[in-house]
């Protein structure tokens, strides 16, 4: 997989970006009513969405026990049986997403599942610390064994339109980064209005992030549909002016696995096919699976099910 | 049998078809169909087919309507009509309100059957036609409720004829039934004969609420039903269908009394400009022409797009196209259905080939096997081409480009339709600039094809008149309390001379024509004898000069009511200060009811407010009045002066400009007219007057393109509607009345002056739930 390389500030690349937002509001809503999907490319489409998820913990009351047993879950995220009832191999998540202070345990949990292990960092959720102290963060992320880094941005600089510094903080970031991929989250609840979105979209993928995303979960407002239509459309536009590829990852909003399926639709329509895959689009998300499991165990018995037969994450 | 783990990879979205089980089994039950007639269905009579154009298949069979059937169904609903009239507007809302319950009980089964017998994708049956119809019978239970208290001293019209088309035939249905019933009228209404079941499902609709007998009738049939219906002895015909034919239904009723409303063609702009969201703008074409097959008569097929945004608008365009799915109308992910008939189809391709021949490049927009073509564009297409001008009536639209602002209203404009608009702008300043200067019924601002039953829809120019939702629509269904008429006395033949009749006692006056502002002696330089001397004899070339000074006399209606209503009282004072004068020329009532007109309509000219109707939440929706344009008055031939003022005054009070054919036998005191417009500042060429031979003169102006409305107060009525039907101009036709009494003032002489504008603007300056709703 390529990375991202960024490219220089080009304010020009989004000055004159133009939403208006109840025609995004509008293709949104419309979105999920135009595909549908039944049976068995229902339970392929809720597969691939298990493929994509970051499972992700990230409370106050996290401890190597806990973290141990959300990667248990990241290894085998549907029931075996009713994988096997299918045919469907190896299916992992994604990755699984904790606080810095847990990737050590994560690690240790995932062995070798080659499951990567994704760190938030940069003082998440709010970015507020000195720079210095964000950047020392992703570096003992880093250290600690993250194979990818949600770092968090400075809110003010969008809301105040300082690109520059915006741009600078990421560059930083991505550098502390190393090998590591970068996920910049936007915090778009906190942007407000669809053109703050793309905007800042814009401005992170030029800084080289490797996917953008949404949000932190911690948001008043965390992913919408129309917030992932903007940032899917700023992801195509960044493409067509530089060639270069970056990925999705919505978070905070997705719990049900009709949301999984229209995120997907999104993907699919907006982007193509291309970013349905886990190296192009991830869902941050804790109870998701849950939902998927139950869809896929109907599919699978014809039988409604019961949360407590499921493993907990 | 591919397994999950191969769709894992491919990722297709496989088959997903809603089940027609339950539409099957009722079609098999039902068999072959009869018409609605007085609340029962009739046997069957000579049948024809309706099919499901996506296979092919025969749906059912249904009855070819006879002039019988349609005198049979004419008279159910006339002996329905006293009776439902004579009911409370709460208990007619009662029956409206259960119509809207019921659909909506049957919203999957009329979604099914919609889908099977038009072709239509079943999401957009099941999104946007049924709940629609469900809305409009909602709105209409209120209009019924409140018919007495919203419009007092009106009542129903009577029975109403009604002619729909087959690309949204239950929505159509909705939309004539709901306000004829609201308003106390009774229906026969004849479906298309492409997609004629859901209306016998909505028929069995009524019966099941226990709609009144004869109430709404159906007969099934095709284009010779339609004529029979339209002959028949009905008070009012509405009909939605092509120009050609409503061309043919106005030539048919000229002269007979009949109320018509028609909802005709389009070829409606869809105009980009460079500071639009482009992404917007191509859902925006999704949603135009791509939307139910482009079979949409407000399709926005016409993509006029600003040359700094055209490349990459293009390559937008084409991304999207190429991700849209046709297919099967039953399968949910279909976006693009069937052609309705094969014979739709041909029509389709053939204005393709025809515009492809003169130069055009189509982009996609292939012929598929059946009833099916893909969505496409025709590009390097300029107003010259073929299928620039015609309707496509196809997921065809043409795509070519404009430089400035005026360069895209004048694209825009340039059609002999006028029903829909679509501006794309970020800026509010230039993008309801746009929508003012576009000559159409409905302008979506930032938006395509959005639909409420409170939003008035209908067109300017050829694409029809009448309007259908809201109140406006509710007007063309009801009667405005009549008028204690007069027999008009007919006009001599005037003779030529070009001898005086002496009147050498003092200095010798010429009454001219009055032409753009300046006295001007006829092109047939002959005159002809009338009380107190010669008066001009107007001709044809006369109509065409004084057309032309109207037509360069646009700035009266951007001058706004304030300027007018200045001008008006202007004419008041000075006839006032002339009144002894005129009194001899007329009568003292007569000058009293002139300077009255002039003050009252003084009054009204910025005072004709538009609304701001609550449709749907996050749009501001105006519904504006706009003035016709040039209108062509046919003055009785009596009460000269009382008369003129009387038509005159409303007309030009609302922004129009006016060519008037002064009364024919007694015109002097209107040719005195023309100082005292001269000295009130009324701009040259809002009003223009010519003298002659009344008939033939209101013949020639009715026949007149540039012409927009026609109003003909006596005379020969039959000659004059059935040359504005050449441009399908709404005439109105007043009846002769005393114009120097109170009947002859009033709102009803504003509301034939002028047309309503619907403009839709959806706001919203952060996603819902992180703003608050501004309106």
């Amino acid at each position: 997989m390529t990375r991202n390389p960024g490219t220089d500030l080009r304010t020009d690349g989004f000055a004159d970006i133009r939403i208006n937002t109840p025609a995004a509001e509008r293709r949104a809503a419309t979105l999920p009513a135009r595909r549908s999907l039944k049976k068995d490319h229902q339970a392929a489409w809720l597969l691939n969405a298990v493929r994509c998820i970051d499972l992700t913990t990230l409370a106050g009351d996290d401890t190597p026990d806990r973290v141990a047993r959300l990667c248990a879950k990241a290894r085998q995220p549907i029931a075996r049986e009713l994988l096997d009832a299918m045919g469907v191999t190896g299916l992992t998540t994604g990755a699984v997403c904790v606080y810095p202070t847990m990737v050590a345990s994560a690690k240790r949990a995932l062995g070798n599942s080659g499951i990567p292990v994704a760190s938030v960092a940069t003082g998440f959720p709010a970015g507020l610390m000195p720079l210095n102290l964000r950047l020392a963060e992703i570096l003992y992320a880093v250290e600690h064994g993250a194979d990818e880094i949600d770092i968090v941005i400075t809110r003010a600089h969008v809301l105040r339109g300082e690109w520059a510094a915006l741009y600078d903080e990421l560059r930083a970031m991505r550098e502390a980064c190393g090998d590591a991929r970068m996920k910049a989250i936007l915090a778009t609840g906190d942007l407000k209005s669809l053109e703050n979105v793309a905007r800042a979209s814009h401005v992170a993928m030029q800084a080289g992030a490797d996917w953008i995303k949404t949000s932190t979960g911690k948001e008043g407002v965390n992913a919408t549909l129309p917030v992932s239509l903007v940032m899917c459309r700023a992801i195509r536009d960044y493409r067509d002016q530089t060639g270069h590829v970056v990925g999705f990852k919505p978070a905070g909003g997705l719990r049900t696995a009709k949301d999984a399926l229209n995120w997907q639709v999104l993907m699919a329509e907006e982007l193509g096919r291309d970013w349905l895959r886990p190296d192009l689009f991830r869902i941050g998300a804790s109870s998701l699976l849950g939902d998927i499991e139950r869809q896929i165990s109907h599919h699978v018995t014809g039988c409604y099910a019961a949360g407590y037969r499921q493993a907990i994450a | 049998m591919t397994s999950v783990s191969e769709l894992m990879e491919t990722m297709e979205y496989g088959p997903s078809v809603e089940d027609s089980g339950a539409v099957r089994d009722w079609l098999a039950r039902r068999g072959a169909f009869g018409h609605f007639i007085g609340g029962a269905f009739t046997n069957p009579g000579t049948l024809f087919d309706t099919r499901d154009p996506a296979t092919g298949e025969t749906l059912a069979q249904v009855t070819q309507g006879t002039a019988e059937d349609v005198a049979a169904a004419v008279a159910a609903a006339r002996q329905a009509q006293p009776a439902w009239a004579a009911l409370t507007g709460t208990q007619r809302a009662r029956y409206l309100y259960a119509l809207a319950r019921h659909v909506q009980k049957r919203e999957r089964f009329l979604s099914v059957l919609e889908t099977l017998d038009n072709g239509k994708p079943i999401r957009e049956a099941r999104d946007i036609d049924v709940p629609l119809v469900a809305r409009h019978f909602y709105h209409h239970a209120g209009w019924a409720e409140l018919r007495d208290t919203a419009f007092p001293a009106h009542r129903p019209l009577g029975v109403c004829g009604q002619i729909i088309p087959w690309n949204f035939p239950l929505l159509m249905l909705a939309w004539k039934i709901a306000p004829a019933l609201a308003a106390g009228n009774t229906v026969v209404l004849k479906p298309a004969e492409y997609t004629p079941l859901t209306a016998l499902a909505f028929a069995e609709i009524c019966q099941e609420i226990g709609l009144p007998a004869g109430v709404v009738n159906i007969v099934t049939g095709d284009g010779d039903t339609g004529a029979a219906l339209v002959a028949a002895d009905v008070d009012k015909i509405a009909f939605t269908g092509s120009t050609e034919v409503g061309r043919a239904i106005a030539g048919q009723l000229a002269g007979t009394a009949k109320r018509l409303t028609l909802e005709l063609g389009g070829k409606s702009p869809f105009v980009v400009m460079p500071d639009a969201d482009l992404d917007a703008a191509v859902e925006g074409v999704v949603d135009s022409i791509w939307f139910n097959g482009g079979q949409v008569c407000c399709a926005g097929s016409r993509i006029l797009v600003a040359e700094a945004v055209a490349d990459r608008f293009q390559t937008l365009l084409n991304a999207r196209m190429a991700r849209l799915r046709v297919g099967l109308p039953l399968d949910k992910s279909t976006d693009v259905g069937a052609i309705v008939d094969p014979v739709q189809k041909d029509r389709i391709l053939s204005i393709c080939r025809a515009a492809t021949d003169a130069g055009g490049e189509l982009v996609g927009g292939a012929a598929g096997d059946g009833c099916f073509i893909a969505p496409g564009y025709l590009k390097n297409i300029s107003p010259a081409n073929p299928g620039f001008e015609q309707e496509i009536f196809g997921p065809i639209a043409t795509l070519s480009t404009f430089r400035t602002a005026d360069e895209a209203v004048e694209l825009a404009n340039n059609t002999r339709y006028g029903l829909a608009a679509s501006v794309w702008s970020e800026s509010a300043a230039v993008a309801t600039d746009i929508a003012a200067r576009i000559k159409a019924g409905v302008v979506w601002i930032n938006c395509a094809n959005v639909f409420d039953a409170a939003a008035p829809f209908g067109g300017y120019r050829e694409s029809g008149f009448g309007r259908e939702g809201g109140r406006a629509g509710m007007l063309d269904y009801l009667a405005e309390a009549p008028v204690e008429a007069v027999q008009e006395p007919a006009p001599a033949a005037p003779v030529s001379t070009t001898t005086g009749t002496g009147q050498p006692a003092a200095l010798d006056r010429t009454a001219k024509l009055y032409i753009g502002g300046a006295q001007k002696r006829p092109d047939g330089g002959a005159s002809y004898a009338v009380p107190g001397g010669l008066a001009p004899l107007g001709s044809r070339k006369d109509i065409r000069n004084a057309v032309e000074a109207a037509a360069k006399a646009g700035k009266w209606a951007a001058m706004g009511g304030h300027a007018r209503a200045q001008v008006l009282y202007y004419i008041a004072e000075n006839l006032s200060a002339r009144a002894a004068e005129f009194a001899t020329r007329t009568s003292q009532a007569e000058v009293e009811a002139a300077i009255a007109r002039a003050f009252h309509y003084a009054a009204w000219a910025d005072k004709v407010d538009g609304a701001n109707v609550q449709a749907k939440p996050g749009h501001l929706l105006n519904v504006v009045n706009e003035p016709y344009g040039i209108m062509g008055i046919g003055c009785p031939n009596a009460q000269p002066l009382a008369a003129f003022m009387s038509l005159v005054m409303p007309a030009i009070a609302m922004g129009n400009r006016v060519v008037a054919i002064a009364a024919q036998d007694d015109p002097l005191a209107v040719t005195d007219l023309y100082q005292v417009l001269d000295t009130s500042d009324l701009p040259g060429g809002v009003v223009n007057i010519v003298t002659g031979p009344r008939d033939d003169l209101a013949k020639v102006l009715a026949a007149h393109d540039e012409v927009a409305a026609m109003w003909m107060v006596g005379g020969d009525l039959a000659a004059v509607e059935g040359a504005a039907g050449g441009n399908l101009k709404p005439v109105w036709a007043p009846a002769h009345r005393d114009w120097t009494g109170r009947q002859a003032q009033g709102e009803t002489f504003l509301r034939h002056a002028m047309q309503v504008k619907t403009i839709w603007l959806p706001y919203g300056a952060l996603p819902e739930g992180t703003g608050s709703a501004a309106y």
